[in-house]
């Protein structure tokens, strides 16, 4: 806009803030220029959706000031925020489901104590905030009906709505297709043309570079580093981020996979609302091979973890493990399942991997509960879980090595190396593998990628179910595509890219299709 | 027979009115997310406050306004322990609950000396019935004349206060920027929150209106229903306003029915007390009084499919995420 008179429309200043003993946000400075995209990354637990929460008004800085087109300005809550014209699109989503798009939009706006008239006034506001942005949308639509992408472009309305000049998206891509967020730069593009400044956070450098004018760097509570995005590169950032090199590939030699261990016809599952989850999924595990499966969360793979590791009984099909026919008519649990070497790291390592309320030693044998090991012939052998818990902890540099600190205290990365340690540990034939790495910092990602390809080398046969992307690309060797509950494709690694998983997980690839999806 | 179907509909329009009450009261509670277990004893504090005060007072309207202060208050008290301090909703209910059942027969028997009774209510005392312009010159009009007099006609403010109610509710929840925001806060609050409306406020809105419809039923019972406060008079009624709410899906107009059919079934059941039926014989009366518990359990069940309520109902709004 040409109005602008101040070169930076947000500008921080010494912001701290302290968590009782962590010190969440460091003496931040950042400078975003007017009518730009500015990237924000950073490992998790950087400080990165702190420092938003206070420009947001969530949490009020300890120490510092921030100022709004060069003025001072005093931020104590949502309100505040919104009044000096920032924007929020939250990672999850701030809707009210069963609400209109419009209801969703006008909600602390409505302008006046009758909706009828503020109703009518949003309508046309809206609709002229669609043409000037291009978010097409239908506004009488119930938002649950409407999918993420759409959602999120809610989300974004709604703070245009508000007079946002100032939007920022914490993390906006992770629920998203590739092409739901290509869709979302492009929106972005076009805001910034309209002389919205945005503030972008994520983790993923791909969307840093391919989108942003600036980015800072977040390590540790403070701001590293700033760059021009045009000056930099995915090496350069990924090291500012965790401080040391790393390396944005696993290193593994080619497989080599011997015979099928498990073997998987026709799955079938319902839930409790009678909607077909898994539909008649077929594959074939060998033994010394990573099978990834990809696909946008939601669509059928923690189901499928579930049947395969016996934790929900299938609807029809058959599996073939160990020797054994497990059907419908005969099931096994999952503890017969785990009898039979077959491990499993859930997705969800809070409700399903863990009991927060746990020390690391009782944790470290849930599952495992029952083996001799563990047992006298009354009482749990406290001193055996201890010693192998010590092990473990050495062995897996889980950090604090505290065998007594309960589960819900260690780093997200630390919790997930206790909980593939206790499964890695018990020497599986088959690991069942889901979302390894979320909520993981860098560090940790990289030692866990490498536990399971050794774990694979040693001949294991490995299922991996990830929504990222990178990742599934850099372990697996062969590539399976889960869209609405079936299996949509498969390929091997060497074949794939990242525009064909993109297009399958959309279930807009079709075979032999040229250039355009 | 068409005579005995009118006097039937007018019982139950005045055995359904504190159940309208309470449960719209509850609607507006639960639909900012706060579970009320606790409306049979806001209608109980009101009873008890509305009988007591008109008593000493001698007039109905004083003993509503303090129906509705002491039920306002139970109201404020479940709100600071369920909004203010994340306490657990039944708790705080049932805690008030027990709370009056106690008090009110403890402090009747202090104040008033009859055995927890509040003296009987005469004249201004009571809320009387309002008898229509021309009421008993049409009584004699075929059908139209009886379900003027008898059906619409003669009954106290306060039906049709209740009644009134039912679509202003309507309006307000679903017309009203606070009717947004109230339903906004029941289904997820931190939409609420960051759209910079403060969640609490709205919450203890909710419950304050909550408290003065209890409040109002409650004056029903002992000021214009009854002549006086008894010894746990609002029997349960409470309990079954919470079950029509559910059974009506929180939504104001089917609320109304569902409160309608229990007051039908509870008319009934006093019509048909020694009654014989043909084929059956004589019906006992608690089968007809059980008769709603037993079809809110099998509608719910069954025939009305799933009743989803308020998304973020009973859980505690914490601010801070991990």
């Amino acid at each position: 806009m040409t109005q602008q008179t101040h070169p930076y429309s947000i500008e921080l200043e010494g912001i701290s803030k302290r968590f009782g003993t962590v010190q969440a946000n460091k003496n931040i400075d950042l400078q975003v220029p007017a009518g730009t995209i500015h990237g924000i990354i950073g490992e998790n637990g950087a400080g990165k959706s702190t420092l938003m929460s206070i420009i947001y008004g969530f949490y009020e800085a300890d120490s510092g000031s921030i100022s709004i087109d060069g003025q001072q300005v005093s931020i104590r809550n949502s309100q505040d925020a919104i009044n000096v014209g920032i924007g929020m699109v939250h990672q999850h989503f701030m809707l009210v489901e069963n609400f209109s798009v419009l209801e969703n939009v006008i909600l602390g706006a409505e302008g006046g104590a009758v909706l009828k008239q503020g109703m009518d006034a949003a309508r046309e506001e809206l609709k002229r905030l669609e043409q000037e942005y291009s978010l097409d949308i239908d506004v009488d639509a119930i938002v649950e009906d409407l999918p993420v992408g759409l959602q999120q472009r809610v989300e974004i309305l709604k703070a245009l709505y508000r007079g946002a000049k100032i939007l920022i998206l914490d993390e906006p891509t992770g629920v998203l297709t590739p092409q739901e967020a290509d869709h979302l730069f492009r929106i972005l593009k076009s805001l910034k043309e309209q002389g919205v400044t945005v503030i972008l956070i994520t983790h993923k450098l791909r969307e840093i570079l391919a989108s942003t004018d600036n980015v800072s760097v977040m390590r540790q509570g403070e701001m590293v580093a700033h760059r021009e995005t045009s000056k930099t590169d995915k090496e350069e950032l990924a090291e500012l981020m965790v401080g040391k090199k790393v390396r944005l590939k696993v290193n593994k030699d080619e497989a080599k996979p011997e015979q099928t261990v498990l073997s998987a016809k026709d799955l079938s599952f319902f839930d409790g609302q009678g909607v077909e989850r898994l539909k008649k999924v077929s594959l074939d595990l060998k033994a010394g091979e990573i099978l990834g499966i990809a696909g946008v969360s939601g669509n059928g793979q923690s189901e499928l973890l579930n049947v395969l590791s016996g934790i929900t009984p299938m609807a029809s099909g058959e599996i073939q493990f160990a020797g054994q026919t497990i059907t419908a008519n005969a099931p096994k649990n999952a503890a017969q399942m785990r009898d039979l070497k077959m491990a499993h790291v859930p997705e969800d390592r809070h409700k399903m991997g863990l009991v927060t309320g746990f020390e690391a030693y009782e944790a470290a044998v849930l599952g495992y509960h029952d083996s001799e090991a563990y047992n006298g012939s009354v009482l749990m052998k406290r001193s055996a879980m201890l010693e192998e818990c010590n092990e473990r902890m050495a062995a897996w540099d889980v950090r604090p090595p505290n065998p007594h600190l309960k589960t819900a205290n260690f780093s997200g990365g630390n919790q997930q190396k206790i909980v593939i340690a206790r499964e890695v540990e018990q020497n599986p034939n088959v690991l069942l593998i889901g979302q390894p790495t979320r909520g993981v910092d860098i560090g940790a990602i990289e030692n866990i990628h490498e536990q399971i390809v050794k774990l694979r080398d040693a001949g294991k046969a490995i299922l991996l179910v990830s929504v990222e992307l990178d990742e599934i690309m850099a372990l697996s060797d062969r590539i399976i595509v889960m869209f609405d509950g079936a299996v949509v494709g498969e390929v091997s690694a060497n074949e794939a890219d990242e525009r064909t998983l993109g297009l399958m997980m959309a279930n807009a690839w079709n075979e032999g299709q040229g250039a355009q999806a | 027979m068409f005579e005995t179907l009118i006097l039937i509909l007018d019982a139950t329009l005045r055995v359904s009115t504190p159940l309208i009450l309470a449960a719209l009261a509850g609607l507006f509670s639960e639909r900012s997310g706060i579970v009320d277990i606790g409306l049979e004893g806001k209608m109980l504090a009101g009873a008890f406050a509305a009988a007591a005060a008109a008593a000493v007072f001698g007039s109905a309207w004083i003993g509503l306004l303090f129906a509705i202060a002491a039920s306002v208050s139970l109201a404020l008290i479940h709100g600071f322990a369920c909004i203010t301090h994340r306490g657990d909703h039944i708790v705080s209910g049932v805690a008030i609950n027990t709370i009056v059942a106690g008090l009110t027969v403890t402090l009747g028997l202090d104040w008033f000396d009859q055995g927890g009774q509040t003296p009987s209510l005469t004249g201004d005392a009571r809320f009387t019935p309002i008898t229509f312009p021309f009421a008993d010159q049409l009584a004699d009009v075929p059908v139209i004349g009886l379900i003027y007099s008898e059906l619409l006609s003669g009954h106290n403010i306060l039906v049709y206060l209740a009644f009134a109610m039912v679509p202003l509710t309507y309006w307000i929840v679903f017309k009203t920027r606070f009717g947004l925001r109230l339903r906004a806060v029941g289904e997820n609050p931190h939409a609420v929150d960051t759209a910079g409306i403060s969640v609490a406020l709205v919450r203890y809105r909710a419950v304050i209106i909550c408290g003065i419809l209890c409040g109002l039923a409650g004056a029903y019972l002992s000021t214009a229903h009854n002549a006086g406060f008894l010894k746990d008079m609002s029997a349960g009624k409470g309990y079954m306003a919470l079950a029509a709410l559910i059974f009506g899906k929180w939504r104001p107009i089917p609320v109304l029915c569902a409160c309608l059919l229990f007051g039908f079934l509870d008319a009934l059941a006093v019509r048909l007390q020694g009654v014989s039926l043909p084929g059956i014989g004589e019906v006992p009366v608690q089968a007809i009084e059980v008769l709603p518990y037993v079809l809110t359990v099998l509608l719910l069940a069954g025939f009305i499919g799933k009743a989803v309520g308020p998304k973020a109902i009973g859980k505690p709004y914490v601010k801070e995420r991990a």
